[in-house]
């Protein structure tokens, strides 16, 4: 085979990282190239320096064998290199051919866009690669993966031999991945090459051919997925061995703690998402509510921290009433009882102020309290003593307790919102989503958080729709399916296809069996 | 599935709507017609409107009672009130509602102003086109700057700015079109000064429009007073019409509807289906939208995001050179301080009204122009009310038709945020 592209010795400083140091990188033709790293491993650093949204301060770049400057992305777009980045660079107002003919527009009569041409041109494209869009369509109408479609199309538009697929799967279901894929294998078989990045490791054995692992702006390695395991591409990936079930011990169940009864809970399009939801969470406990995104999960998690009016029901923290509280009674219950903890589900627009430095978010929920407010100013100081401490403990990767939230990467925000919510004594921790999108080495470590709070006594509420994240942490399990709660389930006790078809609203009772037989009879 | 739970039904209601707030303002206006008209307004009155050319009798005029109509009118928006307030409507005929509840009003305002006297309905259809001109193009300036996201509240100051620069430029060049090309100039050169500050300096965008708008104040002022109120010029006049000396000119009503005006009128009519033609029907105007809605998606396809935003702004700024021009060398032929008395912002108002596009936007600087010329006529025909209320009549129209349409009006995604490159 031959070589598509070569990155040698490429190196990309960034005032106080050092985010690719002498990265060298080979795609053959017809592979499909899977670039493995954690969150900051400098892997889109690197690829957007191959696309020319950056230049590198070393290094040169090899298409064919030829060597080429890429300093804009009209450069990568002129030589076959086309992009799908991981927020979609489509404008939702516009049709699909207005996207996907952006900056590259046909025209007839010397000015006039011709987007009849436009769609005509793309449906042959769509038909020749096997991706069904409609170039009429409204990007907004389209679900998220037509969307990623589109970008892909929009790309081939461009004529691209060289694809770029930045963590294309984080946005997408199990089954739109899965259809991804075969995508991506029919791109390849028609001489395409791509580079696939990701940080999830089942999926690099789904589709890669090779994988380069890259760790702290380093190469680690280069290997095939015959070569590799989960275990040896996670420690490449971490730098030490990782572990990826989660280790727990028994649990030791105390009295209830969190108890929900008939709760009733409108979205904001006042229909119904949680129908009379009852259960409880017991003190040294974690309880995982599985179900498949929008089935009330969101809805249930507002009103428990009291971000969203209950119609109906009661929910009870320790002795405490706190249906309809405030969330500031709900995350501080008292002075003799300990407060109740929340990790929402998106922690951009819940769980953090983005332009806020890390030691302002860390007392976003204890800062008018002692010892951070001494009456009605702060006490810097105390700030200050108590960030280091939580980044020390939370191993906060951060230059410093000053620097902007919104500058650190996912993982270590979450880490933020999780070290914000773990430093303080709690009874009740709430955790909505708490690893998404998130790289192998935070994911463990927060598990291990999750973990070490249960064996502390705290119950813990966890809800996901990671299914794989619900049965390895969870010592009971309930699932949420259309606002209602249809099966509790004890850990061990039901295995994951059985969970699954729960999820899809499928419940085997021995009477509706019989029901079945009747009907079939 | 076992049907095992209830199935619990909820009914949701909302308290408040826009409908209801349209009904209560609907009943309002019903009420102070319906008093009015049988408290001021006695049963023999006749209203007439004529439709006809100025300086001759309108060869057409219908006339009707001028209580009983209003009367009338009263009656239908009371019932459009209590409809809104009553029935829970949908959006659709809330808009069908407000349309015809907007008709009414003009009408009531119609028939109030020609009570016991005529009102010449080619004479209102020429000055609402006339007093829109400067609205829609400050509307068709604001379009341009926020489709590729860059907020220009200072096209009052753009227009100011222009009218004065121009008017001194015609005063000591004694040739009007030289004015209008400085006019032009002015108003892009205070453009291109909004376009670097908000572009390459970042500066808030409303700031940055305020600090214009200020400026132009002090600049126009300064102009004033050091080279127009003492010169040794003879004053250059008003632009000619165009179609004075053609046969369009004496077409009976049409001509007086279509053909009777100066330069900038025709300007404005021209550029509002070009500046739509551009916008979304061009690659430049796909581009700049796309810049206005997904800068960076722009960004990763070779567009030049900051070039595409300077070149609009400039141009916008152009246009509002024209609206300055309008005023000081179209229809008063001098310039005044803070002659453009606020139309700038009303352009902004005709912008969101129009939801971004061109010719919606042209509609609301009709609607806009027309409150206008209809202030005007109550003036000239002293009609029972203090024309000072009057006056804000634009004003109330403007944040009722604002509000009213709000719900709807979608800006460009981006619209306001600067750029910075990765």
């Amino acid at each position: 085979m031959t070589l598509a592209l070569e990155m040698r010795s490429i190196t990309k400083r960034f005032p106080g990282v050092l985010a690719n140091d002498h990265v060298n990188f080979q795609l053959e033709r017809g592979e499909i190239h899977a670039l493995l790293g954690e969150n900051g491993a400098g892997k889109s650093t690197l690829m957007n320096i191959l696309y020319g949204l950056y230049s590198q301060d070393e290094g040169q770049i090899f298409l064919s064998g030829r060597e080429v400057v890429i300093s804009a992305p009209t450069d990568a777009i002129q030589l076959g290199i086309g992009m799908v980045h991981q927020h979609f660079m489509l404008v939702p107002v516009m049709t699909v051919a207005e996207n996907i003919t952006l900056g590259t527009e046909i025209v007839k009569n010397g000015f006039v866009l011709d987007l009849d041409t436009a769609a005509r041109r793309i449906r042959d494209l769509s038909r020749q690669y096997g991706l069904e869009i409609d170039p009429d369509a409204y990007v907004k109408d389209l679900p998220v993966g037509t969307q990623q479609r589109v970008e892909i199309v929009k790309a081939l538009y461009r004529e691209a031999d060289v694809l770029i697929l930045d963590e294309p799967t984080a946005v997408l279901t199990p089954q739109e991945a899965e259809e991804l894929f075969v995508i991506m294998h029919s791109l390849v078989e028609q001489g395409k090459s791509i580079i696939f990045i990701t940080h999830k490791l089942g999926e690099v054995f789904a589709v890669a051919d090779r994988i380069t692992v890259l760790r702290n702006g380093h190469v680690v390695g280069t290997t095939t997925p015959a070569k590799a395991t989960k275990e040896s591409l996670a420690e490449m990936m971490v730098g030490r061995e990782v572990i990826l079930t989660v280790d727990k011990g028994p649990a030791q169940f105390g009295p209830p703690v969190l108890q929900v009864e008939r709760l009733t809970v409108l979205d904001d399009r006042g229909a119904l998402v949680v129908d009379g939801v009852s259960f409880d969470v017991r003190a040294g406990e974690i309880l995982g509510i599985a179900g498949v995104q929008g089935n009330g999960q969101t809805e249930l998690v507002e009103a428990l921290t009291g971000l969203r009016r209950c119609l109906d029901g009661q929910i009870s923290i320790g002795d405490v009433d706190v249906t309809n509280a405030s969330p500031r009674k709900i995350t501080d219950l008292g002075v003799t009882v300990e407060g109740s903890a929340h990790i929402p589900e998106d922690r951009h627009e819940h769980g953090m102020v983005y332009s806020y430095p890390i030691a302002d978010n860390l007392i976003l929920n204890t800062y008018y309290k002692s010892p951070f407010a001494r009456g009605v100013v702060l006490d810097h100081q105390a700030i200050e003593d108590h960030a280091l401490r939580v980044v020390h403990e939370f191993d906060i990767r951060t230059p410093s307790v000053y620097t902007g939230a919104g500058s650190l990467s996912g993982g270590n925000q979450q880490k933020v919102v999780v070290g914000r919510e773990l430093s303080r004594p709690i009874q009740l921790l709430i955790a909505a989503q708490p690893t998404r999108g998130l790289d192998v080495g935070s994911i463990e470590f927060i598990h291990n958080r999750l973990v070490a709070a249960r064996d502390a006594g705290v119950a813990v509420l966890v809800v996901s729709a990671e299914l794989d994240e619900i049965m390895s942490l969870s010592d009971r399990i309930v699932v949420m399916y259309k606002g209602q709660i249809i099966a509790t389930l004890e850990a061990g006790q039901a295995s994951r296809e059985e969970i699954g078809l729960l999820m899809a609203g499928i419940v085997e009772e021995e009477e509706e069996e019989e029901e079945e037989e009747h009907a079939i009879a | 599935m076992s049907a095992t739970t209830a199935t619990s039904t909820v009914k949701t209601t909302r308290f408040w709507t826009r409908a209801h707030g349209f009904g209560i303002f609907y009943l309002t206006v019903a009420l102070i017609t319906l008093v009015a008209a049988l408290t001021r307004v006695s049963p023999d009155t006749i209203s007439r409107l004529g439709l006809g050319v100025i300086g001759q009798p309108p060869p057409v005029r219908i006339s009707f009672p001028t209580q009983l109509s209003l009367v009338i009118i009263g009656v239908l928006l009371g019932l459009a009130g209590l409809y809104s307030l009553v029935r829970p409507i949908g959006e659709r005929e809330v808009n069908v509602l407000l349309g015809f509840s907007f008709g009414m009003i003009v009408l009531a305002a119609l028939v109030a102003a020609a009570a016991d006297k005529s009102i010449d309905m080619v004479g209102m259809i020429k000055d609402s086109l006339r007093l829109a001109t400067p609205i829609t193009l400050g509307m068709l300036a604001g379009v341009m700057c926020e489709r590729c996201a860059v907020v220009n509240i200072a096209i009052e100051g753009m227009m100011l700015a222009a009218a004065a620069v121009g008017y001194m430029a015609s005063l000591y060049t004694q040739n009007m079109w030289i004015g209008l090309l400085v006019a032009v100039l002015a108003g892009g050169v205070m453009a291109a000064l909004h376009a670097v500050l908000s572009i390459r300096f970042m500066v808030d965008q409303i700031i940055s429009g305020t600090v214009i708008n200020i400026l132009a104040v002090g600049v126009s002022g300064y102009i004033r007073t050091a080279f127009l109120l003492k010169n040794p010029f003879g004053a250059p006049g008003l632009f000619p019409y165009v179609f004075q000396k053609t046969p369009l000119w004496d077409i009976p009503i049409l001509g007086a509807i279509l053909f009777q005006y100066q330069p900038m009128v025709y300007a404005a009519m021209i550029l509002v289906p070009v500046v739509w033609f551009v916008l979304f029907r061009t690659p430049w105007g796909l581009r700049t939208r796309a810049v206005g809605e997904h800068p960076r998606a722009a960004d990763t396809l070779g567009i030049n995001v900051f070039k595409v935003r300077y070149v609009n702004v400039i141009l916008a700024g152009c246009i509002a050179g024209l609206g300055g021009a309008w005023f000081s060398l179209e229809t008063v032929g001098h310039f005044d301080d803070l002659m453009t008395n606020g139309r700038g912002f009303i352009a902004l108002a005709a912008m969101i009204f129009g939801n971004w596009n061109p010719i919606g936007g042209a509609l609301g600087a009709l609607l806009f122009g027309f409150a206008d010329a209809l202030n005007f006529k109550f003036q000239i025909l002293e009609v029972g009310v203090p024309y000072q209320f009057i006056g804000m009549l634009p004003f109330i129209l403007t944040m009722i038709a604002v509000a009213g349409i709000i719900g709807k009006t979608t800006p460009p995604a981006a619209d306001g945020e600067p750029y910075q490159k990765q």
